[in-house]
């Protein structure tokens, strides 16, 4: 009977758990799963081979192409900004730090087209360098660089933000051991760090790269929209939807769907493979073992 | 205390050295500069541009549909939590991969299918219609969009909370005669109340500042269903670059009081946390007792 009193208020009643299953999944079916299914069903809605048509068009090549180009630009960037900011974070004490932290988190809150607003500030005809840039003759605003400014600016935090956390709970010991060791600062680098956070870096990747790919209201703030030479596949999507084109539009928007969905598929097997490798070494130190 | 042990890691200097510019250079100047440049304006003409007919109600339909997309989200967002931890159903697995979606679907292509399903002859605005719910180029399609933007952040951050709750807290308030509704309102609301807070708080502020979703289910019409980024979008576009930068300011002077909001929601859900663990111990010795 206690055991009986015990399930009643541990567990909900069946009917509760039925509602809350119907509720929840609902919810995502209607938000998530429709509009996820709906992307392909438009864009093949004439067929296959007008699908594939759709796709050839130069202008959509284009944009493919320089949404590639942007994310590979900003790849270098991020990775070396987050593992710098990592390192400095996690291992070291210093004053001002959960400041630092905070001011890394600063471009999540700001909206994408103010993040592509303050480069038009700097650097657009009117910005504070625009004269400069004008008599050199470098267009940044309107061009690639400022769209690779504005996508740099928008997945600033995430590599950091991955790997803070991840190298603080590591801790120190193994590097202090190789150091003491003999090895030199790169030989611990290469040797003990990078296969230590590899994983994480790789999730901070995965993610950066999506948003770079998709990211819309930065770059449109800067793009000027040039067909063919300053749009990437989200403001061509924009561009073919407005122009009534709905297959192209839905072709252009269902590759950035199947990105998504790689995207997806990617980061869970990186998170299977970190908790895998997590509860490798909980298995190793049996004596710290809780159930 | 111990600076001299910290030092044993080589590249201190050099890594912070290079996060502390990155970000100066990249994050805080292009910042600043704006500040700079509102600062032309002064305060009292920044309020009087912020606080024009057209910018009041763009910031008004930008508010309320960011905090109702929020609670949807909050209300929704701990069932499909608590579902997700705590029930177990088939795909559970696909279904909590899925709902990052959002986060890895471009903004862009989210608002085009959103437009798409909810527009009159769409497969939920052929249904919604007749019923005389018009969601496609109306208020509440703003809301449909930031509701499908923000839907990660309340399940993602109550997640790995809800997975905390220790059983025994729920079976203790069981043996002293607790309901089920009881021990859910007295003991587990509490814990995840921080959380809940936080997830809702973040959704907030990211649905403040979205674009790119917004603009293909909105309609975009002045003071009805105009958000304040297309507004900062359309000052630009007709060369009034101070306008536009005013309305940028405040935005980012909201956006830095809501991080500093999301920082200590997140070090009271941290702490209260920690706060909880005499219970817990307790709960446990009250189980091993019965035992």
């Amino acid at each position: 009977m206690s055991s009986n009193k015990l399930t009643r208020a541990t567990q909900e009643p069946a009917w509760v758990r039925y509602t809350l299953l119907t509720v929840g999944l609902g919810f995502l079916f209607f938000f998530l799963g429709l509009p996820l299914v709906a992307v392909f069903v438009e864009a093949l809605a004439q067929g296959l081979p007008i699908y594939l048509e759709a796709l050839k068009e130069s202008e959509t090549r284009s944009a493919i192409w320089l949404t590639i180009v942007i994310a590979l630009a900003v790849l270098p960037f991020n990775i070396l900004f987050g593992v710098a900011a990592a390192w400095a974070i996690a291992k070291f004490e210093f004053k001002g730090k959960s400041l630092l932290i905070t001011l890394i988190d600063l471009p999540f809150a700001v909206s994408p087209v103010v993040a592509g607003l303050i480069f038009i500030l700097m650097f657009g005809s009117q910005g504070y360098f625009g004269g400069l840039l004008a008599a050199k003759d470098v267009k940044i605003i309107f061009a690639v660089p400022g769209m690779i400014l504005a996508t740099l600016f928008i997945t600033f935090p995430f590599i950091a933000r991955e790997l803070i956390p991840l190298m603080q709970s590591q801790g120190k010991d193994e590097e202090e051991a190789a150091i003491s060791l003999g090895a030199s600062g790169w030989q611990m680098f290469w040797r003990v760090t990078l296969p230590n956070i590899k994983w994480g870096l790789l999730y901070g990747v995965i993610l950066s790269n999506a948003r770079a790919m998709g990211e819309f209201g930065a770059v449109s703030v800067v793009s000027g929209h040039i067909r063919g030479e300053t749009n990437t596949l989200p403001l061509h999507v924009e561009i073919l939807y407005n122009e009534y084109n709905a297959i192209g539009a839905f072709a252009a928007a269902s590759v950035l769907a199947l990105l998504a969905l790689v995207t997806l598929v990617a980061k869970t097997i990186v998170e299977w493979r970190m908790k895998a490798e997590t509860d490798m070494l909980n298995a190793e130190l049996p004596g710290e073992k809780t159930s | 205390m111990s600076a001299k042990s910290q030092r044993v890691l080589p590249g201190f200097g050099l890594a912070l050295g290079y996060t502390l510019v990155y970000l100066s250079l990249l994050i805080l100047l292009p910042l600043g500069g704006m500040i700079l440049k509102a600062s032309e304006l002064g305060f009292g003409q920044i309020l009087d541009i912020a606080l024009g007919e057209r910018s009041l109600a763009a910031f008004r339909v930008t508010f309320v549909s960011s905090l109702l997309a929020a609670s949807i989200n909050a209300f929704f967002g701990l069932i499909v939590a608590w579902i997700l931890v705590r029930y177990s159903f088939p795909g559970k697995r696909f279904v909590d991969a899925l709902v990052d979606l959002p986060f890895a679907l471009p903004t862009a292509v989210a608002g085009i299918t959103l437009a798409t399903l909810y527009a009159g002859n769409g497969w939920l605005g052929q249904y919604l219609e007749p019923l005389g719910v018009k969601v496609a180029y109306t208020p509440l399609g703003i809301i449909v969009a930031l509701t499908f933007i923000t839907l990660p952040f309340v399940v993602r951050t109550l997640q790995p909370v809800i997975e905390d709750i220790e059983t025994e807290v729920e079976e203790a308030a069981a043996s002293l005669g607790a309901s089920r509704w009881q021990t859910f309102v007295k003991a587990i609301f509490p814990a995840i109340g921080p959380a809940l807070l936080t997830g809702f708080a973040l959704a907030f502020a990211r649905a403040l500042g979205e674009f790119g979703s917004v603009i293909f289910i909105a309609g975009n019409l002045p003071l009805i269903s105009e958000i304040v980024p297309l507004l900062i979008i359309s000052k630009l576009e007709q060369y009034d670059v101070l306008g536009a930068t005013a309305l940028a300011v405040v935005m980012l002077a909201i956006s830095f009081v809501l991080l500093l909001v999301i920082n200590a929601l997140q070090w009271w859900a941290a702490n209260r946390h920690k706060n909880s663990e005499p219970l817990e111990v307790a709960a446990g010795k009250t189980k091993a007792g019965a035992a």
